[in-house]
């Protein structure tokens, strides 16, 4: 599996670091609640296809980047700066 | 169908013409007392233990491929119990110990061996964790041994023990580890469960799960509805998909473990060995081949293969370990779907939802559990409570943050584990 950096292009897995499931990027307010933390902490879809999920190129140009792939069949479709899907969503 | 050694002796003299199936081939019934969805070894130990200690016989195993097709039969086979921390240390003791009785109990051989699990450090800080662990497992009633590195080296003269970067300080042995044939553990308990009337239905997939006023009534499978007020599930990296299906979403992320057989080779390693400075654990199987295996690809994936970096590593270490491996060629690789939870330990737990039972989150150490796991789940499904050896296995403990079982002390994430 090759993963695509926005920034550097097709490169080796072992350049990047695995965050996990990208609802990292969706923290919430400190004052939430238990059940809205454990969502954001534990909780998880864990599909069997298509999912979206948030690495650091490390070994690379060390942008974050959020990855959309396939767990079934290893296919990466796209990739997208993390900070470019926060200021979309800001 | 009984075995023994008479009726081996007989049927080989007789063209071995007197065997029949190990277990039926039913048709589903319109409705159990109980369904466990699920034909590992997590389930059908459960089956046979919900019939054979509980005496419910009017259940059902549901499989959607084959039996032994699943993770059962794609792990390294490795049986101990040495964990630390309580919680998970009383429970694989019960493990263990239903193993040891496991092939009179099941009149099944399941090859288990007893070889010796050898934990090699590499550190003074690493011995001493491994006192530490070592007193914690006498403790539970268990056995370990620390041996220095003239003690290794007696018994695994091939190590690289003054190698540069890793030395062997010493090791920890655990003499009641090793192995069991793995599949030979999934027929085992099914062709149990089956003789105390336990349906094994495979190829049938379940497709939705009913639920009524916050209660279990049934499943849609491709093989029809079925019904049923209680329903264990044990379907490991499947776990997402399966509660999904009742509306849950688990503390679960599937990975994938990537192991690895080499060409079968005369007998050379008699214990099973993991290397305390890179992840590696080997053993050579009966019919010779060494048998190994590393960690976590780290990433989330349902492929049932890995990628060529965590091949490349696990390979480095095995030659810094042993370089005599080198000349081995390796047969085949191959992965399995691990349900990771973020502290690393299992979930042994009622839902949510009424009638609906949870048994996941095996993470990359199921296979030793099997039978306690069963035993264990068995009691929660037929009784309503907690089994005494399987108290913290519980699903509320990631959301209150108590009773968090953190065996290797990295933290209580998803991608850490």
């Amino acid at each position: 599996m090759r993963l695509i950096c926005p920034v550097c292009g097709e490169r080796d897995r072992r350049e990047f670091y695995y965050m996990g499931d990208a609802v990292a990027l969706q923290r919430p307010e400190p004052d939430a609640g238990a059940a809205e933390w454990d969502d954001y902490v534990h909780l998880r879809e864990n599909p069997a296809g298509v999912t979206r999920d948030l690495w650091q190129h490390e070994a690379g140009c060390a942008a974050w980047i959020v990855v959309r792939r396939n767990t079934v069949t290893h296919e990466v479709l796209e990739s997208v700066l993390a900070t470019d899907l926060k200021g979309a969503s800001a | 169908m009984r075995f023994s050694g008479l009726r081996i002796l007989k049927e080989g003299l007789t063209g071995n013409k007197g065997w029949s199936p190990h277990w039926r081939d039913p048709e589903p019934k319109a409705e159990y007392d109980a369904i466990v969805i699920g034909g590992g070894g997590h389930g059908l130990s459960t089956a046979y233990y919900l019939a054979k200690n509980h005496g419910m016989t009017n259940i059902a195993v549901l499989e959607k491929g084959y039996i032994g097709g699943g993770n059962v039969g794609r792990n390294t086979t490795i049986v101990r119990a040495n964990y630390f921390l309580n919680g998970n240390s009383e429970f694989y003791s019960h493990s263990l110990k239903l193993w040891e009785g496991l092939e009179e109990d099941l009149n099944y051989n399941v090859m288990h061996s007893q070889r010796g699990l050898i934990n090699l450090f590499h550190s003074d800080g690493q011995r001493d964790a491994f006192v530490r662990r070592g007193n914690a497992m006498v403790n539970q009633g268990d056995d370990a041994v620390l041996l220095d590195t003239a003690g290794v080296r007696k018994i695994l003269p091939y190590l690289d023990f003054d190698n540069t970067r890793f030395p062997i300080y010493g090791g920890l042995l655990h003499p009641r580890g090793g192995t069991a044939r793995h599949d030979a553990v999934a027929w085992g308990f099914a062709r149990g469960a089956d003789m105390r009337g336990v349906d094994i239905i495979q190829n049938c997939e379940v497709t939705g799960i009913d639920i009524e006023n916050g209660a279990v009534t049934g499943v849609q499978t491709t093989r029809g509805a079925i019904k049923s007020k209680k329903i264990g599930l044990t379907v490991a990296g499947r776990s997402g998909q399966l509660a999904a299906m009742a509306g849950m979403r688990l503390p679960i992320e599937s990975h994938v473990l990537q192991a690895f057989v080499t060409e079968g080779l005369k007998p050379v390693i008699d214990h099973v060995i993991s290397f305390g400075m890179g992840h590696f654990y080997i053993s050579q199987s009966d019919k010779g081949g060494l048998v190994f295996g590393g960690d976590l690809d780290f990433y989330a994936s349902y492929a049932s293969r890995g990628n060529l970096p965590m091949k490349e590593h696990v390979m480095e270490a095995g030659m810094t370990l042993m370089p005599m491996i080198g000349e081995a060629k390796v047969l085949r690789s191959w992965g399995g779907i691990m349900d990771m939870t973020p502290d690393g330990s299992p979930i042994i737990d009622k839902s949510p939802v009424e009638g609906l039972y949870l048994n996941c989150g095996w993470c990359y150490g199921g296979f030793k559990a099997v039978p306690g796991s069963g035993s264990v789940f068995s009691h929660l499904m037929a009784t309503g409570r907690h089994h005494s050896e399987a108290t913290g296995f519980r699903l509320d403990r990631f959301r209150t943050g108590v009773g968090i079982i953190d065996e290797e002390g990295t933290g209580s994430q998803h991608n850490l584990h």
